[in-house]
Parts: structure tokens; C-alpha cells; sequence
């Protein structure tokens, strides 16, 4: 399996042994057989949009083990500002890096960075597209807490819609014989697109509207925040947002056993009653952020393998 | 038949004749193989056929078209057929072909793709096979179900 100077941009780029093979590697960085391993690396950070949380991720990444960054934190500081295109910006900067971390608000920046970058790029995100570190970090959560990914019943609860996250995560559990159950508003279903994906894939699914109305426990529900701005109408917004928010009652007509994870920053969508419980793994999926990008930058670079 | 058919009735000595457009499609045809500017171009619309209903019917002269630039025709007239012909005969036959891969064909209507903000040749890859053919943007990754409407 070949990740030297490969390019992380798309879930939909790795097949299932590719990703239980980075899986398997964020595993080892965790538990630091990979120590200091980007020793000497340099990483361009390139953010054309601000997200404290993912440039900070992968500054830690880098930086605790034993890399660098160069970059910037959005594009007003950069010479996109001056309109310079973005393929320019990414060849003059590809020559004092090691890797690239872009993220950018046009769909399929990323991929053409990727194809004019004479370095790794790997996509912090690109508009409402892909954002494949969360997803790999998700997938290393859930097999972290399981051993398995396969055999598991996966629930993704909210914004299913318009939430990059969980349309990424459903196209690659569909890879694992893992059961889908989509819970939303029938105005925040998943895209027609990818379930008929799933549908051709052979994937079970089910789709419902209630928590209640969910069919056996869950091993695994994934939260994603019901946003305002869907919503033509305030008062619509907060009964809608009310009726999938998730607290002890939700959670015992899940199974009461199910691991709870959200991309974060949470507002409301998960009552607090939940974060002590055993249930809560979000803050443990954030921290993961860590060594899943430490395995992807040091598989990329050649310092993993 | 037909063949002979597309051969005689519009005549030519040299050149390609593209058989079975669906009507009323000539036009585009002429447009998506850029030949507007070739020579002399003859455009038949609405002739009776037994398969289509109804067909249009182009012919370039003197241009002997490839088979990449005739394939450029699978989305929107995949019935098509090409004749190529060589001192008044055709010398050869065959149908359009779908590519697995468009490049500069098409425009993504998603105006947040990087293809509607930069300079940049676009790439669609096809997913879905004939009669429902759809492709999705190598770039922001939306599936288009009917590709016809993209060709630019
Ligand atoms: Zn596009």
C-alpha cells in the first residue's frame, strides 16, 4: 500500500484497506511507536478560510512530532488577497514545504492544489465538500472503541442535509458491513444522491424521523448540529431543534449503550446530563484529531509506513 | 440501407457523415464537435426513421472526424452513427462510444466548484452506464444525472 506523497483529499480516493490501514497506523502513533517521526518536516498550513480548531489540530500534529509549519490562518494575510490564483499560490509554496494542509472554501480546491503541488496536499476542507482527516479520525474513534468497524449499527442523528461530515462517514462505513440509520426532520434528509449510493452498494439503511422510531439499539450515534440558518422561521427552527436533541430519555430508547460522538463545537444539540456519562466519546473523537493527522502526514511524507 | 441512404442522398466524396441524431439536435452536434468553421457542413433535420421517429442527419466535408471527437457526441446524441467516407463509399462505420472520463466538455453548474472560480480544463468521470448515464466532477465531487445538459 503506497501513501508516500500521495495526496489526502477524498474519502471516496481510499478503499476499505486503505483506511483500515490508516486506521491501524493512527493506532500505533497513539501509542507512541511513532515518536518524533516528522522530525525535520516542514508543514504549509494554509488556511484561505478561518477553522481555529482543524489549523490547530494539525499544528499540534506536526509540531509534537517533531515538525514544523509554516502558513497562514486566512486568506487575508496571503497573496490570494492580491489575486494571485490558487494554483500560483500553491506551486511558490510547495517549494519550501514538505506537505500541504489547505483548507479553502471552493469546492475542489484541494484536488487542484493537489494536482499542481509538487507535495502531498491533504484537504482540511473544501467548502461543503470533503473534510477527509475528520473522517478518518471518526473512523479510528469508532474502531478504537470496538476493535471492529465491521458488524456495528451506526446512527447519525440531525442535519443530515447539508452536514458534509456525516455524508463523508456514511459513504465510508458503507465500505464495512456496518448498518446506517439515518434520524432528521424530512426537510434535513440525506441526499438522495448518496443514499441511492448506499442503495446500489447494497448497504443496510434505514431512515427515520424520530429517535423513538428507531428499529433495535445502536452501537454508535453521531450528532450534527440543526442550524438556524436552515430555517426560514425561528419558532420552526427551535421545534424542530428541540425534538432531536439529545439527552438520557434519547439515549435509553437507543439501548442505553451507545457511544455518542459529535465533529464539535457543540451548542445544545447534546444536554450536558450526557458529557459525564459513559455514552460521551466526542471529546476523545477531538483529541483523536491528533494522532489520526500525525499517521496521515507521516504516511504521506515517508516518515510512516 | 441506410447507409447507402446517408451516402447518396446528401452525396459527398470525402468527409464523415453523422447518422441518427435525434431531432432536433443537429445544431448542437455541430456545436459539441466544434466544426462550425470546417468547410462545407450540410444539416438535414426531421428526416423519417424507423428507429428515432425522427432524425437529423450531418455531414462534414472533407473532415475525416476521430473517433475522440465523435465520442464527445455519447451524452447528448448516444444513437448517433458515423460514416466515414472516401472516394463517394463509406469506408467505415461505427458508433459513438461513452468515454469513462469528459475533459473540457462539460461545465459544473455548482458555481462554488473550483471550475466556475479558476482557470482550470474540467474533468467529469463517469458513474452510471447508457441509457442513464451520469457523471460526477473530479473537482467538487456533485453527481450530475443528466449529463446531456452540461455539454457546454
Ligand atoms: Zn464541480
Amino acid at each position: 500500500m503506497e501513501f508516500n506523497q500521495r495526496s489526502i483529499i477524498s474519502i471516496r480516493d481510499f478503499s476499505r484497506e486503505e483506511i483500515e490501514f490508516v486506521v491501524g497506523k493512527a493506532l500505533e502513533v497513539k501509542q507512541g511507536r511513532w515518536h518524533d517521526a516528522l522530525s525535520g518536516k516542514v508543514l504549509a498550513s494554509l488556511f484561505f478560510e478561518p477553522s481555529t480548531r482543524t489549523r490547530l489540530s494539525f499544528d499540534a500534529a506536526m509540531v509534537s512530532m517533531g515538525g514544523r509549519v509554516v502558513g497562514f490562518a486566512d486568506a487575508g494575510v496571503s497573496s490570494t488577497k492580491k489575486g494571485e490564483s490558487l494554483a500560483d499560490t500553491i506551486r511558490t509554496v510547495t517549494g519550501y514545504c514538505d506537505v500541504i494542509a489547505m483548507r479553502h472554501p471552493v469546492e475542489g480546491a484541494a484536488r487542484l492544489a493537489s494536482e499542481v503541488a509538487g507535495v502531498p496536499v491533504i484537504n482540511a476542507g473544501d467548502g461543503a465538500n470533503q473534510h477527509p482527516t475528520q473522517t478518518f479520525l471518526d473512523l479510528f474513534t469508532i474502531h478504537e472503541e470496538f476493535g471492529r468497524l465491521d458488524g456495528l449499527k451506526v446512527g447519525m442523528l440531525g442535519d443530515l442535509k447539508y452536514g458534509r461530515t456525516v455524508h463523508s462517514l456514511a459513504k465510508a462505513l458503507s465500505l464495512f458491513e456496518v448498518e446506517q440509520v439515518f434520524i432528521s426532520p424530512p426537510s434535513l434528509r440525506m441526499p438522495e444522491g448518496i443514499i441511492e449510493e448506499l442503495r446500489q452498494g447494497g448497504t443496510a439503511f434505514q431512515e427515520v424521523e424520530e429517535i423513538d422510531q428507531v428499529q433495535g439499539a445502536l452501537d454508535v450515534l453521531y450528532v450534527t448540529r440543526i442550524q438556524k440558518e436552515r430555517f426560514a422561521d425561528f419558532q420552526e427552527y427551535e421545534r424542530v431543534a428541540g425534538a432531536y436533541r439529545l439527552g438520557h430519555r434519547e439515549l435509553s430508547a437507543l439501548g442505553g449503550q451507545c457511544r455518542v460522538m459529535h465533529p464539535l463545537p457543540r451548542v445544545d444539540e447534546i444536554k450536558p446530563e450526557v458529557d459525564s456519562g459513559g455514552n460521551a466519546i466526542y471529546f476523545r473523537q477531538a483529541h483523536n484529531g491528533i494522532p489520526t493527522r500525525q499517521a496521515l502526514l507521516g504516511l504521506v511524507t515517508g516518515t510512516i509506513s | 440501407m441506410t447507409e447507402d441512404r446517408a451516402r447518396k442522398v446528401y452525396a459527398i466524396d470525402r468527409g464523415t457523415v453523422i447518422d441518427h441524431i435525434p431531432s432536433p439536435l443537429a445544431l448542437k452536434v455541430v456545436e459539441i464537435l466544434g466544426v462550425k468553421q470546417e468547410g462545407i457542413l450540410t444539416i438535414g433535420i426531421n428526416f423519417k426513421s424507423a428507429k428515432l421517429g425522427s432524425k437529423d442527419i450531418v455531414k462534414v466535408e472533407n473532415l475525416k472526424l476521430t473517433e475522440s471527437v465523435t465520442d464527445r457526441l455519447a451524452l447528448v446524441a448516444p444513437t448517433a452513427t458515423i460514416n466515414i467516407i472516401e472516394q463517394g463509399r463509406v469506408v467505415e462505420k461505427r458508433p459513438i462510444h461513452i468515454p469513462r472520463e469528459f475533459h473540457g466538455l462539460l461545465r459544473c453548474p455548482n458555481p462554488k466548484c473550483i471550475t466556475n472560480v479558476e482557470e482550470v480544463t474540467t474533468v467529469f468521470h463517469l458513474e452510471g452506464e447508457p441509457p442513464h448515464p451520469a457523471v460526477r466532477c473530479h473537482y467538487c465531487e456533485r453527481l450530475y444525472k443528466n449529463p446531456g445538459e452540461l455539454v457546454e
